[in-house]
């Protein structure tokens, strides 16, 4: 461990960047989203944990509206999500999204794979957007992949692209949904490096996942997450050492066994 | 064997086949892109869209082929006076066109859709997390795609169409294939069978190259995942 965790306050004040007010979702008779309350500070990092069929996906997709919410309210830079059309493709434009499977574009090459947000969503000149493209592939280590087809990647080398396409679209938020869960065990570390390295220039990051010790590193708040409602949240370092509830100390013992 | 090699020279077989040709070429043209426009219709998510491409489909795709190029003749051209062209033989082979246009641009539409079911769901996903609407994401990332996964169902609808040119004799189209066949069993009673296994080598003869073409470019074109 190389940072100490920072006080989940050390964001800048003003208003949250991504609030979730009275939340509430259904899948049939399954709640699965029990009335969240979240906010979510600039330049934070907040780490989602918890059992599987928590909820932790299905926030995290409803926070750019690929989940829709039946009650409640979630707001993104101060304005509430709208419902569909222009307005939501914009606001999705500043929410950048990693997807557990990646979920390249697969007939498009890895440089078309980020250029095609900036060129056709917002305009960039295509030279421009080749070389921002280029230069976020360089800073994600697959700047010499960049002719090739995502099916020619590795898992970890596609995740990594995918990171670099949400952040071609300067994203003000990213949301991670369990970004390293699809890959094979020694790919893991070059994915999360990559998120880790974006959390320390102050992106501001909302992951899911269930690698703890990418929470411990890098996170400011941990949220769990049971049965659809948010449990406990703290910094790592209180969490992981002292959680209170007993389905956290529940969870944490089963994890954290081996 | 003399007497079979006569009858083409008296009757233009290629010239018929020719003409069975043009027609699939323009009908594939109209009705690639009207099954587009229906397979777009069917995945919006505009749910009066939605309705009018299941409808359409329903429709065209369960209404006998027969039936709709008789109605271009009897009703749209007999009935309803509508001319496509001022020539009258050129306006029966263009109402013809608009049948089978009509006709297979219900299966296009299907076969798309097929494709589009090949794309993972998570492709689309990623679209609209990028900041792409509806239109610019099927257009950039869903469509092509299913089209690269839709070239088998494609090529069996372009095969159909092909023998389906066929039914333009119901349209008063005597220069094809089929319409020739006719006058030359009517008139050569002698050689009916020979006849018939012409005309029906030719048709193989066009439809083994599509089939063998639409195989290895659904090889070749396959997405890779």
């Amino acid at each position: 461990m190389t940072s100490e965790p920072q006080p989940s306050t050390s964001a800048s004040s003003g208003e949250p960047l991504v609030s979730l007010k009275h939340v509430n979702k259904h899948f049939g008779d399954l709640h699965v989203l029990k009335d969240i309350n979240l906010e979510v500070a600039r330049g934070e990092v907040v780490v989602v944990i918890g059992p599987s069929g928590s909820g932790k996906s299905t926030l995290c997709r409803a926070i750019n509206r690929l989940e829709t919410i039946d009650d409640g309210e979630i707001r993104v830079d101060g304005k509430a999500l709208p419902a569909e059309g222009k307005a939501l493709a914009k606001l999705r434009a500043d929410v950048g999204m990693v997807f557990q499977s990646f979920n390249l574009f697969a007939h498009k090459s890895i440089l078309e794979n980020v250029t095609l947000g900036p060129v056709k969503v917002k305009g960039m000149k295509s030279g421009e957007a080749k070389d921002l493209a280029m230069s976020l592939l360089k800073r994600v280590g697959v700047d010499n992949q960049a002719q090739k087809l995502p099916a020619q990647l590795s898992g970890g080398q596609q995740q990594r692209v995918a990171i670099a396409r949400a952040l071609a679209m300067r994203p003000k938020v990213m949301l991670f949904d369990e970004p390293t869960s699809a890959l094979d065990p020694e790919m893991i570390n070059e994915v999360l490096d990559a998120m880790v390295a974006l959390a320390k220039e102050g992106m501001t990051m909302i992951v899911v996942t269930h690698e703890m010790g990418f929470a411990r590193k890098a996170a400011d708040r941990v949220i769990f997450m049971a049965d659809g409602q948010i449990v406990e949240q703290a910094t790592p370092e209180e969490f992981f050492t002292h959680p209170k509830s007993d389905r956290a100390k529940d969870f944490l013992g089963k994890i954290l066994a081996h | 064997m003399e007497n079979y090699l006569t009858l083409f020279e008296t009757y233009d077989v290629p010239a018929a086949f020719w003409a069975n040709i043009q027609l699939t070429f323009w009908a594939a043209i109209w009705a690639t892109l009207l099954g587009t426009l229906l397979a777009l219709f069917r995945i919006s998510p505009i749910a009066s869209l939605q309705f009018v491409g299941a409808a359409y489909v329903n429709i065209f795709r369960n209404t006998p082929l027969t039936i709709i190029i008789a109605f271009g003749v009897l009703g749209l051209f007999g009935q309803l006076q509508v001319s496509l062209t001022e020539d009258f033989n050129l306006n029966f082979f263009r109402l013809a066109i608009l049948g089978l246009s009509l006709y297979h641009a219900a299966f296009v539409c299907e076969a798309i859709r097929s494709g589009v079911n090949t794309v993972p769901l998570g492709q689309a996903e990623a679209a609209r997390a990028i900041g792409l609407s509806f239109l610019p994401a099927a257009r950039l990332v869903i469509l092509p795609q299913a089209f690269r996964g839709a070239v088998a169902p494609l090529g069996n609808v372009l095969i159909a169409l092909i023998k389906n040119s066929t039914v333009a004799a119901a349209g008063s189209v005597a220069i094809e294939a089929s319409s020739l066949m006719k006058t030359m069993i009517e008139f050569r009673g002698d050689l009916v069978i020979p006849i018939f296994l012409t005309f029906a080598l030719g048709f193989v003869i066009i439809v083994i190259p599509v089939g063998l073409l639409t195989t290895w470019a659904s090889r070749k074109l396959a997405v890779a995942r």
